[in-house]
Parts: structure tokens; sequence; C-alpha cells
């Protein structure tokens, strides 16, 4: 049997993407909600449920990012010039909020400097990766293998709307985490906050979900025709199955119930989203296909995916173990 | 300010700085985390507490570091698609691959293992700790590889075919790809740089806390001896490894030699080598020369006499900026000699038994704490502009490489990148001279600008002698 190179790449991409959106999304989670754990105590407390392994949770952009330049390098050299502005302040943000675990503990009467630094970063960070999602969801132009819109086409309503969503679902992963990870009053904190913001991230779903087939005929035509509108129909009833569960977790479940219910609603959303791209990689400019770089390349590449990433899966597994459980509130920084 | 700047020369300029920015994060974590490697060991089998406490003191240090390399070498994987996407579609499936492999066995395994490293010591036990700091060592180290190979992909480009309908570079043969003619060079070279750079920097450290006293600490004693051992072996390996690499390119890209040299005349027989001079591309001469005859054509040639050609069989467009490059070069090796110097005054010094009284040695030493970082953009410098006006070298040029990115778009983005950098960097690379400032075993209390202090470290369980205990949020 012929391997379909391009397809295998597509869902390793994907997945890679999906990783780092759960994993990043719930510690930049954390960061969005800084503002409303006002004592220090408490914010050492959630910097430190992250610390250990918030680079990890990044590497997942860069192989999003460098695995999208190896095997789909026209998709690449497109979606980023054409997200160029969004992107550039992500990174920045990122910047902001990455140096912010270390330089935090370095300073006493700067402290207070160093978490406004991880909240706007995490927050701008996020909002950023909601609007170049939105803008890709719109489709991007292009012309003899280039972009060609222009320098703004990505600031739509649509776009902002996608941003916001982003927002409250990373702050329902964040809050849903620290249900996991922390006891006490700022146990049930979470819990509130994560209430808020299950019904946020559900109501912006459902404007973004109800939005987007109007944003373009082939959206339209495959959630309402079959046999995808079989999505259509389930992926909702499930989302909602979900999101009970989500609440019941919150009141009665165990303290993991919450969290991977949040994973859950996130992959769901994110299998929307493939759905509605299939087959394209660039909507409606490029597909899977012919953004694919020569099989030499994905060849080669997959060697290593293959064999790599269960065993990254594995010693990050390991790490997440070494982490797990409550956090102590005694136990200090390195 | 930028009105007069196409788009290409401003991401130019980004890339650049943001590159030169990023790379002296790992000079430094490179050889650190192999310093801190060795240090654990050391402790696990000697049980000398001196060395427990030097691997603490530079921890920190290193964690700080890292997270800047972290966060600048981010940006840099994106900037390939945002400023040159030309480049990233046409070059992405020979040097993406290699990229994608640098992510999978190194950035992972650094990531995965350096939370273990730096807050997993009592959960995990001294043996599990230790293979932890071991593979963040490794991984910095297996990164370097396959980065260094892209890069030198970029110099030497070997291995591939053009695609005609996509323009599009096509894999031919990996193993040529990965070992292109220039990268075993470029990779010695630059491990030894940073190796170099991080014994400087530790060197220094000691120095300075000898010039304030603290010279009858084992600590500052012992990271000034291991500092100076270091630069006593690698000094002289690094200029070997230099002039090796010097020959491998005058084979395949002569113009950047010839750049460096700043030979704009052939010499049929015998070059001079030019030690200083102005050179002057409008006029291709080098002012006010200061030469020693023949002595190039015996580096480059070992031969007295060898022909050597110049700028002059190179068209004018294709040369490239030879000002910069000369002026870059002759920085980096002074830099060597400086080192080679430092290190055979310490050996000198050694063998007197003056190694911890010598004011001279370790002011020297304390100058010299951050030429390595110098020396490293120096030599970038040298490779990157030398190479120019081509981003593959004799394949694609520079300016066909930029993407269809607008001169404004690039200014903003260009001044957000100074503005953050030398802001957020600029107040790290503070804290780390602070944390540097400090005796190794002096309390943690004096790690951050206040008295009033509620967390700090979690003593090893190794440590019997630790009584205090810091807890922040306690
Ligand atoms: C000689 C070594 C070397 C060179 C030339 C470069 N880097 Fe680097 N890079 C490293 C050596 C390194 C490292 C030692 O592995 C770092 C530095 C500190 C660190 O945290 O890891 C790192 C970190 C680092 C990261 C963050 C990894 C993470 O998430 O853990 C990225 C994405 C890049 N780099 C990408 C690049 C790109 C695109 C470069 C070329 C333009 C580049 N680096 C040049
Ligand atoms: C990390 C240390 C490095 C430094 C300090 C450095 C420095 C530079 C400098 C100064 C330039 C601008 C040259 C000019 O425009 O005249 C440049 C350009 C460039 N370098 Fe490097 N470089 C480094 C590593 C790399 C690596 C590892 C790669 C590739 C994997 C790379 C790829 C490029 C590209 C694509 C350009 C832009 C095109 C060009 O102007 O040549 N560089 N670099
Ligand atoms: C004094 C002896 C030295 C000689 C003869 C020498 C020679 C060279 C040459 C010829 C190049 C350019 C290679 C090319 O791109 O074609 C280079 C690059 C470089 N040098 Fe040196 N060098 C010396 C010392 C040093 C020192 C002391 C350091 C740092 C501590 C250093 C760091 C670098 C770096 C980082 C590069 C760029 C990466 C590379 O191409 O390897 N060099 N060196």
């Amino acid at each position: 049997m012929e391997l379909d190179l391009p397809f295998i790449w597509a869902g390793i991409i994907a997945f890679a993407v999906w990783a780092y959106v759960v994993m990043d999304g719930f510690d930049l989670g954390v960061g969005i909600l800084f503002p409303l754990y006002p004592e220090k105590h408490d914010r050492d407390v959630m910097m430190n449920s992250v610390a250990p392994i918030w680079d990890g949770n990044e590497t997942w952009l860069v192989l999003g990012g460098g695995g999208l330049m190896a095997v789909f390098p026209l998709a690449y050299a497109t979606i980023l010039p054409a997200l160029y502005a969004p992107l550039i302040v992500m990174l920045l943000a990122l910047v902001f909020r990455g140096v912010a675990f270390e330089f935090r503990w370095r300073t006493e009467t700067g402290s207070r400097r160093w978490d406004v630094a991880f909240f706007g970063g995490s927050l701008v960070a996020t909002f950023s990766q909601g609007i170049a999602l939105g803008a890709l969801v719109q489709g991007i132009e292009v012309e003899n293998r280039a972009y060609a819109g222009g320098w703004w086409d990505w600031l739509t309503p649509f776009s902002l709307a996608t941003g916001c969503a982003l927002v409250l679902g990373y702050a329902l992963l964040g809050a849903s985490w620290l249900v996991l990870k922390t006891d006490g009053v700022l146990r049930m904190e979470a819990q509130n906050h994560a209430r808020l913001a299950l019904f946020g991230t559900l109501g912006a779903m459902a404007v973004v979900s109800l939005w987007t087939p109007f944003l373009h005929y082939d959206y339209l035509d495959r959630w309402f025709h079959w046999p995808t509108v079989g999505f259509s129909v389930v992926v909702p009833l499930l989302v909602a199955g979900i999101a009970l569960l989500l609440w019941r977790g919150l009141t009665h479940g165990p303290d993991w119930q919450p969290f991977v219910c949040a994973l859950g609603l996130f992959a769901l959303g994110f299998a929307g989203v493939g759905i509605s791209f299939y087959p394209h990689i660039v909507p409606f400019a490029l597909t899977i296909e012919e953004a694919a770089a020569p099989a030499e390349s994905l060849g080669f590449l997959l060697w290593g995916a293959v064999v790599l990433i269960p065993i990254i899966l594995i010693y990050t597994g390991y790490a997440y173990w070494v982490f797990r459980g409550k956090i102590d509130p005694e136990e200090g920084y390195h | 300010m930028f009105e007069s700047f196409d788009a290409t020369l401003l991401a130019r300029i980004q890339f650049a700085f943001t590159v030169s920015f990023h790379i002296v994060f790992p000079a430094f974590t490179i050889g650190l985390a192999s310093y801190l490697a060795v240090l654990l060991a050391l402790y696990l089998k000697t049980g000398n507490w001196v060395y427990e406490k030097l691997f603490d003191f530079w921890k920190t240090i290193f964690a700080i570091s890292f997270a800047m390399g972290v966060v600048s070498g981010i940006v840099m994987s994106y900037q390939f698609g945002t400023n040159w996407s030309v480049f990233s579609d046409r070059a992405g499936p020979v040097i993406g691959p290699l990229m994608g492999y640098e992510v999978l066995t190194a950035f992972f395994l650094e990531a995965g293992f350096l939370g273990i490293m730096l807050f997993g010591r009592h959960r995990v036990g001294p043996g599990l700790h230790m293979f932890a700091t071991l593979m963040v060592a490794i991984g910095t180290l297996i990164s370097a590889t396959w980065i260094l190979s892209a890069n030198s992909w970029m110099h030497t480009p070997d291995g591939f075919a053009l695609n005609e309908s996509t323009g599009q570079f096509v894999p031919v043969d990996w193993w040529k790809i990965i070992f292109n003619p220039s990268f075993p060079y470029r990779l010695l070279h630059m491990v030894l740089a940073a190796y170099l750079t991080t014994a400087l920097v530790v060197g220094g450290v000691a120095a300075y806390h000898f010039l304030r006293g603290g010279g009858q600490r084992p600590e500052v004693r012992r990271m000034f001896a291991m500092a100076m051992a270091m630069i006593v072996a690698v000094a002289p390996l690094q200029i070997v490894a230099g002039d090796m690499h010097g020959l491998n390119t005058l084979e395949h890209q002569p113009a950047k030699v010839m750049a460096m040299e700043g030979h704009f005349q052939s010499h049929p027989d015998g070059a001079p080598l030019i030690l200083f001079g102005l050179p002057d591309r409008d006029a291709q001469t080098v002012h006010y020369a200061l030469e020693i005859p023949k002595l190039s054509s015996l580096i480059l040639k070992h031969d007295l006499n060898a022909p050597l050609a110049g700028l002059d069989t190179i068209p004018r467009d294709q040369q490239p900026p030879v000002e910069i490059v000369f002026w870059s070069f002759r920085i980096m090796v002074t830099l060597g000699m400086a080192m080679l110097a430092l290190g055979g005054w310490a050996l000198y010094a050694r063998l007197r038994g003056r190694l911890y009284e010598s004011r001279g040695l370790h002011r020297f030493a304390l100058v010299m704490g951050p030429m390595g970082f110098v020396a490293v953009l120096a030599g970038w410098v040298t490779t990157e502009v030398g190479r120019q006006p081509w981003t593959v070298y004799g394949q694609m040029l520079t300016a066909e490489s930029v993407a269809p990115i607008s001169a404004p778009a690039v200014a903003a983005s260009l001044i957000a990148f100074i503005v953050v950098y030398f802001a957020i960097f600029g107040t790290g690379v503070g804290y780390i001279l602070r944390l540097m400032k400090r005796l190794p075993t002096v309390d943690e209390d004096d790690m951050i600008d206040s008295p009033l202090r509620t967390h700090g470290i979690t003593p090893g369980p190794a440590n019997p002698d630790r009584v205090k205990e810091h807890h922040h949020g306690a």
C-alpha cells in the first residue's frame, strides 16, 4: 500500500498544534487568571504549578512552526507573512511571560512588575493566537506561491471574536488546572472561575460556530451536507455532554475531571476546525497536497517523528509524573 | 528614521539583531550545561560540598540564561516564515527537516528534563537528578549539531537538486546534506567557542571575587582553577580549529577569505598578510595597510610563494561587504590570541604556585570574562556577512529570499524587537550580574534586591550542614 505522506504529515502537524494549544493553553490560562488572585502567596503557588513544565509545553509551538516549514514549506511561507502582525506580537508577548518565570524570583521590589508581565504576556499571546486562528479560518489569498493579501486582512470582527474565544478557553483550561493542582481556598476560587470560564467558552464556541458557515460557501456546504453534516449534529451534542461532565466535576467529581473535560472540549473544537479545512491547509488557497514538501523531505522526517514523538511523550509524561499531585506551598523555587 | 531603507535591508537588520541576541545565550548555556553536569558528577563522586555549592550557584544563573535563550530562539524559528518566506518555501524542504530533527531530538529533551534538573532534585533522588542534568547538557549539544548543519548547508550546499517548476531545493542525498563540507569545521569551532566563553565567564567571576578579597574561599579557588584549566586546554585547540575552518572556507567560499584578508588584488607570487589597514571597496584597496610579505600564502597554502587570487577576480556585485568582514575577523582572532595568552599566564602562575595570588592574572581574567561573547559575535558576523550577497551560497541571493512584506511593517516590528530585547534581556543580564556578585556560599538572602525575602532554594538531601531553610510563600 502506498503511504499518503502529505496526509500523514497533516495529521502529525495537527496533533502538534493541538498538543500545543492544550498544554501551553493551560499555562497561558494560569497567567490570564493572575489578576483574579492578588495574594502573593497564591501567585507563588500558581507559578510553581507550571514552572517545571512550561518550557516543554512551549516546545510544541516550535514543533508546529518548524515542522510546518519542513513538511509544508509553502503553507509556512504564505501563512506567516499573512499573519505578520499578530505573530510578531505573539512572539514578543511570549518573551515577556517566558522570562517572568525566572525574573519574578530575582527581585522583591520589582516582582509586581513581572507579575504584570506574566499576565500581560499570557493575555496578549493568547489573544494573538486566537486572532491568527480566526484569520486563517477566513482564508488567505495566495498568488504565485506567495501571500497576496493586504497587511490588515487579519483584522476583522470575526478574528477579534476568535481572539476573545481563545482567551476564555485558555482561562477555562487554566482554572481547571488550578483545581487539579491546588488546595483549600485557592482551589475553591479556581472552581468558581472555571464555572464562569465554562459559560464564556461555550458561548464563544456557539458564536464562532454559527458565524463560520457564513464566512465562506465551502464551510456552509461542508457543515450542512451529507456526510459531514453528521458531525454538525454529533459535535454539539458531545460538547454539551462534556460540558455537563465538567460542571459536575467541579462540584462532585475528582479534581482531574474538569481538566480532562476541558481538554475534551478543545479536542472537539479542534476537530471541527479540521473537518472544515480539509483538504485545504491554507483555506481556499492551498490543499495539503499542493503545499507538501517533496516526498524525500516528508519521508526523511517521518522516521524521526514516528520514533521520537512516542519517546517524547513518554519522558514528558514522566516529567509531569514527577511533579504530580497538589502543589506544596512549602516547596520552594529551585 | 527608516524611510530610506527597503524591506530587504530592514529584514536583514532584524534577522541580524534577533539572531545576535539569541546566540549570546546558547554560547553560554551550551558550556554551562556541561559544566553543571561535571560539577554534579564530581559532587556525587567525591561528596565534596564545594562542588555542590558551585552547582547551586551556577544553576540559578543557568536557569535565567536558558529562559532567555528559549524565548529568543522561538522568535528565530518564526522569523524564517515572516521575513524570509521565499527562502522558506524554496529551501524549506532541505533545511526544514534538519530543524525538525533539532526540535525532536534536542529541544524536547532539554525542556523535558530542565524542570527535573531545576526543581526535582529532592523528588527524584540524586541518580535521576544527575541523569536529568546530563540530558539537558546533551540536548544543548544535539541542538548545536542540527542548527549548525542547517546553517552550514546554506554556506556549502550539497546533496540537492533543483525543481525547475517550483524553484524548490529538493533533497537527494541526506548524508551529503547533513555532513556538508563546512559542517564539521563549523560545529567544532562553535562548540569550542561555547566552552571557551563559559570558561571565561566562570574565570571572570572567580577573578572578581579574588580581587574583592574572597580568595580564601575554597569555592572561589576551585572555580578559578577549573576555568583556567579549561582555557589552557581549549584556547589552543580553538585556534587550530579556526585555522582549519579558514582553509575549508578558502576551498568553498574563496571570496569570503579574500574579504577577511583584505586581498583586493591577486598575488601571483606570494600574498602578504595584512595585519591592519582601512579597506575601501570603492577604491578596491586597503589604505595604510600594515603587512607582512608572503605570510598569507604561508598560512593559507603552506607555501611562501603560492599564488592567491584576490577580489579583482570576483564581479563587484558578488563581493561581500569587505570592511565589516575584515574587521570582525580581526576582532575574533585578536581575542583568540588574548585567550591563549590568558591560558599561558595561568599555566605559568600555577607552575610557580601563584595561581591564587597573582593580582595581575586576576585582573586580566576579569577583563577577559565577557570576551568570549564578543568573539562569538565577531565570528558569526564574519561568517554571515562574508556569505553575502547569497543566502544559499552560489544558488539563491539574499535579495530573492525576502518575504513580500512592506517596509513599514518590518520597520515597526524591528523597533518593537529592539525596545523589548534591550529592556527584557538587559534586565535579565542585570539579574545575572547581581547573582554573580555574591559569593557561592553566601546566604541566599543576598540573591535579591531586598533584605526581606520569603522564598529560597530547597536544600539538597545530602547537605547536612545547611541548617537554614528558606521557603517562598511559607
Ligand atoms: C550553536 C548553537 C545554536 C545556534 C547557532 C542557534 N541556536 Fe537556538 N538554541 C540553542 C543553540 C543554538 C540551544 C543551546 O539549544 C538553546 C539556547 C538556550 C536554550 O535555551 O536552548 C536554543 C534555543 C532555541 C529555541 C527554543 C527551544 C525551546 O523551546 O526549548 C529555538 C526555537 C531556537 N533555539 C531556534 C534557533 C534558530 C531558528 C536558530 C537560527 C537562526 C538558532 N536557534 C541558532
Ligand atoms: C546564531 C548565530 C548567528 C549570527 C550571529 C548570525 C548573524 C547574521 C548576520 C549578521 C546576518 C546579516 C548579514 C547581512 O545582511 O549582511 C545574517 C543573515 C542571515 N543568517 Fe545568520 N547568523 C547566525 C546564525 C544563523 C543560522 C544558524 C542560520 C540558519 C539556520 C542563519 C541564517 C541566516 C539567514 C537566513 C540570514 C538572512 C539572509 C542574509 O542576510 O544573509 N544564521 N546572520
Ligand atoms: C585566533 C584564532 C581563530 C581563527 C583563525 C578563527 C577562524 C575563523 C574563521 C576562518 C571563521 C569563518 C568561517 C567561515 O564562515 O567560513 C570563523 C568563524 C567563527 N569563529 Fe573563529 N577563529 C579564531 C578564534 C575564535 C574564537 C576565540 C572564538 C570564540 C570564542 C571564535 C568563534 C567563532 C564563531 C562563533 C564563528 C562563526 C561560526 C563558524 O563559522 O564556525 N573564533 N573563525
